[in-house]
């Protein structure tokens, strides 16, 4: 237990990660980060460690990036507030990295369940559309707009 | 920003056509546009799209003046007919592989089938900059890069 903290302390001190959720959540994924740092980034694993992970432009309490605060407004209203945000900023490895294991181009990517679902265009169009509702169903999150529309 | 995302979804009419307007009566040469003067060769021998915009967005962002770094492409093609929204842009995105890897740095996409777009011919909106192309220095070689 002792390991866990201390390699969670040294890994929240670098702060291209930011996770939220609880803190026991938050101990055991930021000791396997920190394994993972070390050597090559396994972006298999990173994408399918958490439901819903997102690569971006600074960090959901500050996007750096017109695109990436779009895609973290539409999950905040989603009320998707658990989900592994990774800063491509603060790494150019991960920046690289990420857009040649998603063979995507650019920056947002939003990954479902291990899944790449698209950029920050996809994303508002299945906000707008109503496919997020249903794909995060799917994920077993239940978004806050079904509950915004029950109580008008 | 939660207008900004939302706003999107309703037609930028003004918008459209001050840009049309601009781009209709702009003295420059195609020359001196040379990234979006590809991009739509590019995107027409392609996709054949029944309606074609390619917008330069470069300076919405933190970038000088007469960048050609960030686009907003519509692309109207039969080609996108039974094709996921993650298809077309990918689609978008092999035939734009060589300017997304060398100059483009952002690239927001719309991808309808014509009848897509008779249904609902808007135009989004990109999203205010949040300044990130300052502090990105793969922004300045991308630039570089472009003004060969």
């Amino acid at each position: 237990m002792n390991t866990l903290v201390r390699s969670a302390v040294r890994c929240l001190r670098v702060d291209n990660v930011c996770r939220t959720g609880r803190a026991d959540g938050q101990v055991f994924t930021s000791a396997r980060l920190l394994c993972a740092a070390a050597g090559q980034r396994d972006f298999a694993e990173m994408v399918k460690k958490d439901k819903v992970v997102v690569f971006m432009k600074g960090t959901p309490a500050q996007p750096m990036c017109g695109f990436s605060n779009a895609v973290v407004q539409i999950l905040r209203m989603h009320g998707v507030d658990e989900y592994a945000a990774y800063n491509v900023l603060d790494d150019q490895d991960l920046r690289q990295g990420v857009k040649a294991f998603s063979n995507w181009p650019t920056i947002p990517q939003v990954f479902f369940n291990g899944e790449f679902v698209g950029g920050c265009d996809i994303l508002l169009q299945m906000h707008q559309n109503g496919d997020l509702v249903e794909e995060l169903r799917k994920l077993g999150i239940r978004s806050a707009l079904l509950d915004a529309e029950k109580s008008k | 920003m939660l207008p900004c995302v939302l706003r999107s979804a309703r037609p930028a009419v003004q918008t459209l056509a001050f840009t049309r307007q601009t781009a209709q009566f702009r003295p420059q040469m195609a020359s001196d546009r040379p990234v979006e003067t590809t991009v739509r060769a590019k995107l027409t021998a392609a996709l054949e799209p029944a309606h074609l915009e390619v917008i330069n967005e470069s300076h919405m962002h933190a970038v000088p003046p007469g960048s050609e770094s960030h686009f907003r492409v519509v692309v109207v093609s039969s080609r996108f007919e039974g094709l996921s929204l993650l298809q077309r842009h990918r689609l978008v995105n092999e035939t734009l592989r060589e300017e997304l890897s060398n100059s483009i740095h952002a690239l927001a996409i719309q991808a309808k089938t014509p009848e897509q777009w008779e249904n609902n011919p808007s135009l989004a909106k990109s999203p205010p900059c949040m300044g990130g192309s300052k502090h990105d220095n793969t922004v300045a070689d991308k630039l570089k890069a472009g003004q060969h």
